[in-house]
């Protein structure tokens, strides 16, 4: 025994100097992306099960998606069409009682959940979803967007009705609670609280994935892009701006140093008008081609040229890259919307229609419209993700990269708040409530900014996808068993709406809060 | 009918003269007084998720203070000198909520202190008491 010892110390001795210059020679990025890869890779090969068709690779969780949203959006027949005008006047405030102002307003709950999910997906996500599967993925991205907000309807309302309301005021809520209350009272307690671990162990992942290591990538990439490509003497220390916003992330959730949210809860706002101004400028500078654009969309949807697996194939990156960006029947916004003081959780599911309308329907389509305007995506084989919204914008703006950069950056880290957040409310959910626990998550979340600055793109968007499509497993089971839930819901809060039993408290104009 | 006036209080001294005067008003001619405070609130804010969890309880918080610290002594004068007198702590834009409160009380005036701001104060920050004199329902006295 101790003969073997001593033989293996060496040895050991050895590996680990090898090991060290190993990660001299490549930089601790590669060392970290070698490490990771084959973990992601084993992951993601589970959670995008692929069957062909028509040549093409078609993901049976996209399928899972979409075919929810469809079945959602029937089911409660149109809704999403049907309440547009009513939501807006919810999250007006017309319909919220002045006596409870001060509590989080419609309002508040619908643009926390947004900083959540506009972001990278609406800059970096669609290019992908362009440049892969031409321009004729935006229509099923419209199309996916529409038919998401049923679904987000959903989540949210049952986020609502089945959170946690503890004694001194706080909440908590989202699929975690939902679909552990929600299926005990259908005599399904098992199967419920299954699915809600199964739910908070994929959003643990999701939140340190997509929810962060892509948006730790994409920043830095954009770091190194503007302050001068391969040759920035950045390029090679993603780990080194990893820490830097790991710092800044953790003084934040960690450190509770509000000045810094603060910051941020003003710009990204701001950030996202000039970004949608942009667009809308680039677009009416280039009307006359927007015909042939919006037809290059709707001709390249259903038989696109020199794309992999024709139709099918602008489909499936147009309706995966939907899923990603708006994230519904995902559930992760359900955790933020459930926050809204309201007494009737139907009218939190309404607001939320318009988290897919505003992300997918408006803020992507004009990515993508500049895109294809602007002819960016034909061009240069091999761009993706933000560089090629960023050339798309430059074409016309030739500033206009440096605004991105920053969007980008500041997007990413108000998604990185609102994805620690669901993380560790799963994690507590796990762990036990207390401060411990929710600690050690934070903690865990820092170190994984680090991680994810140093990685590849491949690697970080194919594990991030995979993580945060998992959640929609469970989420979506329980949706369906809940489905009657909310249509009950719906159909009591409609009628009461409908025979004026529900009245707008700014009726007589005095304007109550 | 008792006539209702309304205080809008703040907690300086300009509104303790407000309240004063509504007092002797309110005396003289055997109304009721209510005496409001407004913290300032938009329901058009973006929080952290965090914030919103928490939201809950720090508005309770801020009601109980405002309740003890600046209320609770003014009404409590003015019981003593024989005022029937009631107190709301509301959330939101102050000019616009003292409307609102006017109307649901049914007051027949609205009584508020001067901060004194200068013109470029009033310019940076706005003016409570210039923009309650545009909106309000009711007449307003602005007591200097």
């Amino acid at each position: 025994m101790r003969h073997k010892l001593a033989a293996a110390l060496p040895a050991l001795f050895w590996t680990s100097s090898a090991l060290a210059q190993e990660t001299q020679e490549k930089g601790i990025d590669t060392v970290v992306n070698e490490a990771i890869a084959p973990i992601s890779n084993a992951i993601v090969s589970v959670i995008f099960y692929s069957v062909p068709v028509f040549g093409t690779q078609f993901p049976l969780i996209v399928l899972w998606l979409v075919i929810a949203a469809a079945i959602a959006t029937v089911y409660f027949k149109f809704i999403s069409f049907r309440a547009f005008k009513h939501a807006l006047e919810l999250i007006r405030g017309d319909y919220s009682n002045p006596k409870d102002s001060g509590e989080v307003s419609h309002f508040q709950a619908l643009a926390t959940a947004l900083s959540g999910t506009v972001g990278l997906g609406n800059i970096a996500g669609v290019a992908i979803a362009v440049s892969i599967g031409g321009p004729g993925a935006t229509f099923w991205m419209i199309i996916a967007g529409l038919l998401g907000m049923s679904l987000k309807f959903a989540e949210c309302t049952l986020g609502v009705k089945y959170r946690n309301e503890y004694a001194d005021g706080t909440v908590s809520g989202g699929p975690m609670y939902y679909l552990s209350k929600g299926l005990a009272e259908k005599n399904m307690g098992g199967l419920g609280k299954f699915l809600a671990v199964f739910f908070a162990v994929c959003c643990i992942a999701g939140s340190l994935g997509g929810g962060n290591m892509f948006q730790a990538n994409q920043s830095f990439q954009q770091f190194v892009n503007v302050t001068g490509g391969e040759g920035s003497f950045m390029a090679d220390k993603g780990w080194l701006f990893g820490l830097v916003v790991a710092i800044i992330v953790g003084s934040v959730i960690i450190g509770g140093i509000k000045s810094i949210a603060r910051v941020t809860e003003k710009v990204v706002p701001f950030m996202a008008v000039i970004y949608v101004g942009a667009g809308i400028i680039i677009i009416l500078a280039n009307i006359t081609e927007v015909p042939a654009a919006l037809s290059a969309i709707v001709v390249g949807a259903f038989s696109p040229e020199g794309v992999a697996g024709g139709a099918v194939g602008a489909l499936i990156q147009g309706f995966r890259r939907a899923a990603f960006s708006n994230e519904a029947g995902i559930g992760s916004a359900s955790i933020a919307h459930s926050a809204v003081r309201t007494k009737e959780p139907i009218t939190e599911g309404l607001v939320a229609l318009h988290e897919p309308f505003i992300d997918t329907v408006v803020i992507c389509t004009m990515t993508a419209l500049v895109i294809v305007i602007t002819g960016s995506y034909s061009n240069e084989a091999g761009m993706s993700g933000v560089d090629l919204t960023s050339k798309a914008f430059a074409s016309v703006f030739p500033w206009f990269p440096y605004i991105l950069s920053l969007a980008v950056i500041l997007f990413a880290f108000s998604t990185m708040i609102s994805w620690s957040y669901y993380g560790s409310k799963s994690w507590t959910y796990l762990f036990g409530e207390n401060r411990t626990s929710d600690l050690l998550f934070k903690l865990i979340f820092c170190i994984f900014v680090v991680i994810g600055s140093s990685m590849n793109l491949g690697p970080v968007v194919d594990f991030s996808d995979s993580a945060i499509f998992a959640m929609a497993i469970a989420n979506i089971i329980g949706l369906y068993i809940m489905f009657p839930v909310v249509k009950r819901e719906l159909d009591s809060y409609w009628s009461r709406l409908k025979s004026g039993k529900i009245t707008k408290y700014r009726a007589d104009g005095t304007g109550g809060t | 009918m008792t006539n209702t006036l309304l205080v809008g209080i703040d907690g300086s001294d300009g509104s303790r003269r407000a309240a004063d005067f509504a007092a002797a008003r309110a005396k003289a001619a055997g109304a009721r007084v209510i005496v409001a405070y407004v913290i300032e609130w938009s329901q058009y804010s973006f929080n952290t998720p965090e914030e919103n969890e928490m939201r809950h309880k720090r508005r309770d918080e801020e009601i109980g203070r405002a309740q003890a610290q600046v209320l609770d002594p003014v009404v409590a004068a003015l019981k003593s000198s024989g005022i029937e007198a009631e107190s709301i702590v509301r959330h939101g834009h102050p000019a616009q909520v003292l409307c609102g409160l006017a109307v649901e009380t049914g007051a027949v005036q609205i009584f508020i202190g001067r901060r004194g701001l200068s013109r470029l104060e009033v310019l940076l920050f706005g003016s409570v008491a210039g923009t309650l004199v545009q909106m309000s329902p009711v007449p307003v006295t602005v007591v200097p």
